[in-house]
């Protein structure tokens, strides 16, 4: 990126990221088009973001690129014009046609080598959609990207070159009647500063019983042979400025800058400053590369059309990119820096509280409005450079819609991609690395998930299958959920599989959830025959251990002949966390506190044993689980007596509660996650580390993993316990 | 770590473990500080000490006289953490007490002998002699496991 000055790389590089931008409307397009939305406007956007594709791809000599765009775009046009009807047979073209040219981008941006018949087949399929509509068009080698709008518009350029010519364009609107203005008299002064051609466009003139007698129908073109400035003929015009639409172009001679565009003035519309991309700018350009105009065509149809009365009541509608918000590019490290520095900035509060409290100042002092009025700026800020960093998960499941596409189409089966909760906002970083256990388990899930075409009819089921990927936020995490509809997990298959691959014994008995849970133990594979698309050894072990380390869980549940579902539950963001700090064995430790429930002080009879070491509590008649929290992360031996023991009672986002022992609770305050990746072991249960106000380290509990995990290292804890014990 | 050529000078820095004189090459340590109380991490190898704050950055210490079964002892205010980056990675050696800068070259080295069954050997790179006692040149790469060895 940094390592030329060349001006036409930075260029360059800006275009490949608005085609990241482009594609990603154009995938939107699409999937708006298979929900049935035939509106013009979705059309619109699809054409408009492969023509802008290959505008820019014209501009920098990508050829392939740009031939590819073109047959597609070509298509897209006959459909654009009605005279293709966009049914499930083109959509799937459509895009593949998409992906394809995601492809060819991609090569483009990274200086692949894109073979020379490369989509040849694709360019079939799309030429054979509008095979029998297409006369001409079909001709990529005869195109040229931009410039030759103007030239329909004109029917004899090349006679008087000397003065300026001038093509003007008005279009009264209603309120020009309504304040007693007259087109007459304005084309009669036009017409007083040179050699004039007036025409006037009647097509839209209503059938006499539909006339409204104070809306104008008629608007003319005038060209205009004069020397004079463009400014003078503007004039002409000045009292009905707002009140019409007037567009002014000079065709020949001293012409601006910029020739091809046939606007290099915004037009005076009179809803210019919501609408600032002007209709006419986009209309004259399109026929000349969408397709050879019928050179047949007249002058009127061409861009009267958008500005037609009827339009003007909806003129808003967002076209092109000019519509959007406008946005920043930011490297990216500058916001990692900027969110380091934010997390310093938070520690450094807490340490200055402490030693504000420590000093005995009264909690009225100014010192101490001060600092509370520091904690929620700094909080403020936190929030807003957090959301920096967030990112909808839009652009993930688009990625994963491909990948549907893909595998579906290798297995053969018919499958229906549902997605949910695109919106959903989560950090760039876990969008990221969330990209490939998520290919993984779509694979699977078209792969081994969902059943063949002919099990599905056999089975009394729809035999297109169903793919579901939803994203939702839920107590503080972000759940994204893969769901099939397929057959569930083979149970009883699963169970054998492990038993001869040896992951566990042969006697074993284990609960369904159990069985479901195997399908992460390394080296498991279902596929009875290894596909090319999954199971070549890297399995939901793989999986797992990735969402893992984004301080994930994973989860499945399945239901024979109903599907299977994984669920991932991730934290929103890697960098602050609200959490409960409590003391546990001397040391300090980090609960997120989103899971705290409520807060126990125990007494007698609330404690029930239900067999030597395990323990629940009773909370308002129901049992649930206690745990000693010191004895699970091996600080000490269990307590003689959990009698006036604090206890927190915890809800996990699958439902589950739990009630931990802790020795004391210290305070609720928002810490800073520091990772604990650089360290080389990962200690289970411990999703991270935050620094206090006095400088130490407490670790940031998951508290789901403790549980967990502590059923998987009973003889850690003794080994810890008994050398605790020796050291201490 | 990175030096090949012979008579490459190279200087050490040497430090008592357990009444043993040992040493590591300069260029890997980053910085000396005293001892600060750790943070144990639960389910740990016995060797690490816990997680110390290094200026906002969360650096996992190792006990230098565990990880080389050398008898571990009382650790009082005197001891200090060599700070040592290995693989792009920082981690802290809580040692009994650093000694000495000395140069040499690589010359001045002799590779220890063969003892393949000692597993203290297999972390020591070479040994030399300064002032008749005798040194032991860690490799580090050795001492500190490569990431997630530990892990699951």
């Amino acid at each position: 990126m940094s390592d030329s000055n060349d001006p036409m790389a930075e260029i360059r590089a800006s275009f490949f990221i608005e085609c990241d931008e482009l594609l990603e409307a154009l995938q939107d397009g699409l999937e708006q088009l298979s929900e049935g939305a035939d509106d013009p406007e979705t059309i619109n956007i699809v054409f408009r973001a492969v023509h802008s594709i290959k505008g820019g791809a014209g501009a920098f000599g990508l050829e392939s690129l740009v031939r590819f765009a073109h047959s597609y775009e070509t298509v897209l046009d006959e459909v654009r014009s009605g005279k293709l009807d966009a049914d499930s047979e083109a959509q799937k073209v459509f895009y593949q046609a998409a992906d394809h040219l995601s492809d060819l981008v991609r090569m483009s941006r990274d200086g692949e080598e894109i073979p020379a018949n490369d989509g040849e087949d694709l360019i079939a399929a799309l030429n054979a959609l509008v095979g029998d509509l297409a006369q001409d068009d079909v001709e990529p080698e005869d195109f040229q990207p931009l410039g030759v709008a103007i030239s329909l518009d004109l029917p004899a350029v090349d006679d008087a070159p000397a003065t300026p010519v001038f093509l003007v364009d008005f279009k009264p609107g209603q309120e020009l009647f309504a304040t007693g203005n007259e087109p007459q008299m304005l084309l009669r002064n036009l017409c007083d500063l040179g050699q004039a051609e007036v025409t006037c466009h009647v097509a839209d003139l209503p059938h006499l019983d539909q006339l409204a007698p104070e809306t104008p129908y008629f608007h003319w073109t005038i060209r205009l042979e004069a020397a004079i400035s463009e400014a003078e003929i503007r004039d002409v015009f000045e009292f009905v400025d707002g009140l019409c639409e007037l567009t002014v172009t000079q065709e020949n001679g001293a012409a601006p800058d910029n020739p091809d565009l046939p606007a290099p003035d915004a037009p005076v519309n009179d809803e210019a400053d919501a609408a600032p991309p002007p209709e006419p700018a986009p209309a004259p350009v399109e026929p000349a590369t969408a397709q050879a105009p019928k050179p047949d065509l007249e002058l009127v149809p061409t861009t009267p059309k958008p500005a037609s009365p009827a339009d003007k009541t909806s003129p808003a509608k967002p076209s092109g990119p000019a519509g959007q918000k406008s946005v920043v590019r930011v490297d990216l490290e500058r916001i990692e820096r900027l969110v380091n520095l934010v997390g310093e900035l938070v520690i450094n509060q807490a340490m200055l509280a402490q030693s504000l409290d420590q000093a005995g100042l009264s909690p009225h002092s100014d010192a101490m409005n001060g600092l509370e009025e520091f904690q929620r700026l700094t909080r403020d800020i936190q929030d807003s450079v957090m959301m920096i960093r967030a990112q909808p998960v839009k652009s993930l499941f688009q990625r994963m819609s491909r990948i549907v596409r893909e595998a579906s189409a290798a297995v053969r089966k018919e499958v229906r991609f549902v997605t949910d909760g695109e919106a959903t906002e989560v950090d760039k970083t876990v969008i990221e690395r969330l990209a490939d256990p998520l290919t993984h388990m779509i694979r699977n899930a078209v792969d081994h998930g969902l059943e063949s075409t002919e099990d599905r009819t056999a089975a009394g089921k729809n035999p297109v299958g169903q793919v579901r990927l939803s994203a939702a936020h839920r107590s503080g995490r972000v759940i994204i959920e893969v769901a099939d509809d397929g057959g569930g997990i083979n149970r009883p298959r699963v169970l054998g599989i492990a038993k001869s691959k040896g992951l566990i014994p042969a006697d074993a008995t284990l609960s369904d959830g159990e069985i479901d849970n195997l399908l992460f133990l390394p080296g498991f594979s279902t596929a009875s025959e290894v596909s090319d698309l999954s199971g070549r050894g890297v399995g939901m072990d793989v999986v797992k251990t990735s969402i893992q380390q984004l301080g994930g869980r994973i989860t499945i549940t399945s239901e024979k002949g109903k599907g299977t579902s994984f669920s991932i539950s991730l934290p929103l963001t890697l960098a602050v966390l609200d959490g409960m700090v409590v003391n546990v064995a001397g040391e300090t430790l980090v609960l997120p506190l989103n899971v705290v429930v409520e807060t126990l002080s125990l007494g007698p009879d609330d404690v029930q044993m239900l067999r030597p070491g395990a323990h629940v509590v009773r909370v308002r008649g129901g049992f649930v689980p206690l745990y000693d929290l010191g004895v699970m992360l091996g600080y000490r031996a269990p307590r003689d007596s959990l009698e006036k023991a604090i206890v927190l009672l915890i809800s996990l986002e699958d439902g589950t509660r739990a009630a931990l022992v802790i020795d004391g609770i210290q305070d609720q305050r928002q810490v800073v996650i520091k990772g604990l990746d650089d360290s080389f072991y990962r200690a289970p249960g411990i999703a991270a580390a935050t620094i206090l106000g006095d400088g130490r380290i407490a670790l940031i509990l998951d508290p789901a993993d403790v549980i967990a995990a502590s059923g998987n290292f009973p003889q850690a804890d003794l080994s810890i316990m008994e050398r605790k014990v020796v050291n201490d | 770590m990175t030096e090949t050529t012979t008579n490459h000078s190279l200087e050490l820095l040497t430090f008592r473990v357990a009444e043993q004189e040992y040493s590591l090459d300069i260029m890997s340590v980053r910085e000396i500080r005293g001892w600060t109380r750790t943070t144990p991490m639960p389910h740990a190898p016995e060797y690490m000490r816990g997680v110390i704050n290094l200026r906002g950055t969360v650096l996992p210490v190792m006990d230098l006289a565990r990880r080389l079964n050398l008898p571990s002892r009382e650790v009082t205010d005197r001891n200090v953490i060599i700070v040592v980056k290995i693989n792009g990675t920082l981690t802290g050696l809580l040692v009994d007490a650093v000694s000495d800068i000395v140069a040499m070259t690589e010359d001045d080295l002799q590779p220890p002998p063969e003892l393949s069954s000692d597993p203290q050997m297999a972390v020591v790179r070479a040994l030399t002699v300064i002032d008749d006692r005798m040194i032991r040149v860690l490799d580090l790469s050795a001492i500190v496991p490569a990431t997630s060895e530990e892990a699951a």
